[in-house]
């Protein structure tokens, strides 16, 4: 009785004591799972979820706040990843936050521009280069079309422009083959 | 023929329709009125333009220089006016314009002063330059910069070079006619090629049905002064593609996601060594190649065209005829059809190939996938085109992947036996061109993450930097008001007992609040009433602590939340 007790107790402190140290040893810094919804999100930054950026959402849906369909530039496809990793039915966008649109990025009239720096300080990717009361110019291949410094310019000199399609970036479409009717 | 040769997998035996084109002697195209000369004709980076709209070029002058490592010039294939340096129509299935340089020809065909280099007095990387700057591209269809494929690097060595004469796609007889017409130039650029790669074994593998571009070489091989082996392959399609010729010569297979050189292999196209000759032996940039005419046309023949010529102007030329549906560059199997006939010949273009509803009738309806598995006998990659094809159809990218989808070399073997005509190169294609964009984006996400974090880092830092700077700031105006305050009452130590023992774990909001006191207090003093100068040190402490008592209770005001908490 008494031996079978000690056992139990030395037990169970050995392995109390094995879980403590990993539970150090082996400790995962930050949330792995926002991680990976974070890696499926499209990095656009825009906000249009609720939260201020990607990492924000990423880490509300991790912890259950958040719902999977909030995020328009991700769109179905993304939807359908996150329901995967997360193991849940994937559901219809909700248009509250936004319907998709073609990717685009920003133009600056440089005619129109007034140089008051108010895009720079909304661009979430620092994606605007200029100073005050200089001309401001987007840089094209850094900019995620978030539409975030169309709003602040007080002089609406900002348009978003769809990418359009060019060789470097054509895409062979899916086959579209004619099937025979077999009675 | 002593050489052991070995067999790849599948490949399908096509009726060959050489002899349409081959037949006639090879001459070379007129000069024609207008170039359109692209500046994406290789693989890897555009050339960049430099030169201007009016300026006079030409012939052989460099009109796009390489950008970059992987990259080759392009040059003005004659003499004339540039006319135009922007978007035009350029041989890609899609149709989408892309960056031409558009030269009005004089009929001079004036060339730039030019001189053979001296290659083996050169030194490697400078002659591979040179090479680049001389625009010279594979010739076999890859069109990939020769320069990088000459380079065997410090760790590898190309023992073998092997010389791709296979041409193994019907129709098509452009390499067949260089090397019945040129052996011998081709083989002074192989002389280079063995120089640059320092390889002690040279094959030359032409299909056993070339009997006499393989007696031109033969002959042309024996005046050489380093052993060449001149090799019949037998004709079954694929037998030309860069990996089942290595095989079908050495029995060595490329492993999946290598390259042929890691195996101490490399391999060039017969018209890729002539232009290497031209530029080595007469300083001649890559202006112009060997392009078959045929199909539905009167006079199917090879022609000598310069790059940009029109390619509508070759079929006039072989002899148009009615009843053409659409032109193809390259070959049957593997060729992409044209958008408009009025696009230039490029680096790429080994064939045109003019079709008719009688030469080329329309695929038959398709019908459902039965998982027969013909493909996977034909597929020369070893692949599995079914399952490919599945995962392709549902968008299950990875898992193509998984099954090599990127070894698949689009020879068109799977399609040509499908008893249900199911068009299986497309959908590769498209699985293969989707898998990219994904890659594209991913890049695009992680730098827009990567950017985003720093600029919330950038911002944080900021903020605290100020936060700083106005503590520091603080502190010294604090010090000063005391020293100041201790010089109005003439007593060192007494003054402002609350202010002048700042306690140095004050956090930086209290510190701006004392920092703006201290200075209100000194401007204070400054326009101080006289009569307060020389006060009495009670009446002085007096008023000191009704000062400090003003202070505290401006500080509760504006932190009501935090004294609460302070209270109980």
């Amino acid at each position: 009785m008494l031996t079978a007790i000690l056992v139990m107790v030395v037990l169970a402190v050995t392995v109390g004591l094995v879980l403590g140290w990993s539970a150090v040893r082996f400790k995962v810094e930050g949330n792995p799972l926002a991680e990976k919804i974070d890696a499926i999100l499209p990095q656009t930054q825009c906000g249009q979820c609720g939260f201020p950026g990607c990492r924000p959402y990423a880490e509300a849906i991790a912890k259950g706040e958040a719902d999977i369909n909030q995020c328009p530039p991700g769109g179905e496809e993304g939807i359908k990843k996150l329901a995967e990793l997360l193991g849940v039915e994937p559901k219809p966008l909700d248009e509250a936050h936004g319907a998709p649109k073609p990717k685009s990025v920003a133009f600056i009239d440089e005619q129109l521009c007034i140089g008051c720096t108010l895009c720079i300080q909304a661009c979430p990717v620092d994606a605007i280069s200029g100073a005050a009361k200089q001309m401001h110019t987007i840089i094209a291949a850094e900019c995620t079309g978030c539409e975030l410094c169309v709003a602040p310019c007080p002089v609406d000199c900002i348009a978003m422009v769809p990418i359009a399609e060019d060789l470097p970036h054509w895409k062979w479409k899916y086959p579209v083959i004619e099937l025979k009717r077999v009675a | 023929m002593s050489r052991k040769l070995f067999k790849f997998k599948g490949g399908v035996h096509l009726s060959g329709h050489k002899a349409e084109s081959n037949a006639r002697p090879l001459h070379a195209a007129p000069l024609p009125g207008k170039l359109v000369i692209p500046l994406r004709q290789h693989i890897g980076n555009p050339a960049k333009p430099v030169i201007e709209v009016g300026e006079r070029v030409l012939k052989g002058q460099m009109i796009g220089a390489a950008d970059g490592y992987i990259s080759a010039a392009v040059h003005a294939s004659s003499s004339g006016i540039v006319t135009a340096i922007g978007p035009a129509a350029v041989p890609h299935i899609s149709g989408l314009p892309d960056l031409c340089i558009t030269i009005e020809t004089d009929g001079r065909d004036e060339w730039i002063a030019h001189a053979p280099l001296d290659y083996q007095a050169m030194a490697a990387a400078d002659l591979r330059m040179k090479l680049r700057d001389m625009g010279i591209a594979g010739l076999g269809g890859a069109v990939f910069p020769s320069a990088v494929k000459l380079d065997p690097g410090a760790a590898h060595s190309c023992p073998t070079l092997i010389i791709n004469g296979g041409e193994c796609e019907p129709w098509i007889t452009c390499d067949d006619m260089l090397m019945r017409n040129r052996a011998g130039e081709i083989l002074q650029g192989v002389a280079v090629m063995r120089h640059l790669l320092g390889s002690t074994e040279i094959l030359v593998g032409i299909e056993d049905n070339k009997p006499e571009a393989i007696a031109a070489m033969q002959a042309a091989a024996q005046s050489l002064d380093f052993a060449i082996e001149v090799v019949a392959v037998p004709a079954i399609y694929p037998a030309g593609g860069a990996k089942q010729m290595i095989e079908t010569l050495t029995g060595k297979q490329v492993p999946s996601g290598k390259l042929s050189t890691d195996i101490g292999i490399q391999v060039f196209n017969v018209g890729t060594a002539y232009a290497l000759a031209c530029a080595v032996h007469h300083g001649e940039p890559l202006i112009s190649r060997l392009v078959t005419v045929t199909g539905h046309v009167l006079r199917p023949q090879n022609f000598e065209v310069l790059i940009g010529t029109p390619m509508h102007t070759l079929i006039t030329l072989a002899g148009e005829r009615d009843g053409s549906t659409g032109a193809l560059m390259g070959g049957p199997m593997m060729g992409m059809p044209m958008p408009d006939l009025e696009v230039p010949v490029v680096k790429a273009t080994n064939c045109i190939l003019v079709k008719s509803a009688e030469l080329f009738p329309p695929l038959p309806k398709a019908l459902p996938c039965i998982r027969c598995t013909r493909c996977a006998d034909a597929c020369p990659a070893e692949l599995q085109p079914q399952e490919l094809f599945r995962f392709a159809k549902a968008g299950d990218f990875g898992r193509a992947q998984e099954y090599h989808l990127f070894d698949c070399i689009e020879c068109g073997c799977c399609s040509y036996v499908c008893p249900s005509h199911i068009p299986l190169v497309d959908f590769y294609r498209y699985a293969k061109s989707e898998i990219w964009a994904r890659e594209k984006e991913k890049r695009a996400a992680d730098l827009a993450r990567e950017r985003h974090e720093f600029r919330e880092f950038r911002l944080a830092r900021e903020k605290k930097d100020k936060a700083e700077k106005l503590a520091a700031k603080a502190q010294a105006a604090r010090a000063q008001a005391a020293l100041d305050q201790a010089k109005h009452a003439k007593l060192p130590a007494a003054p402002a007992p609350e202010l002048a023992a700042a306690p140095s774990d004050a956090d930086a909001k209290k510190a701006l609040i004392a920092a703006a006191l201290a200075r209100a207090q000194a401007k204070k003093a400054e326009v101080a009433p006289k009569n307060t100068d020389h006060l009495l040190p009670g009446t002085q402490r007096e008023i000191e602590e009704i000062e400090a008592r003003r202070a505290k209770i401006h500080e509760l005001a504006r932190q009501p939340l935090e004294s609460e908490e302070k209270k109980p």
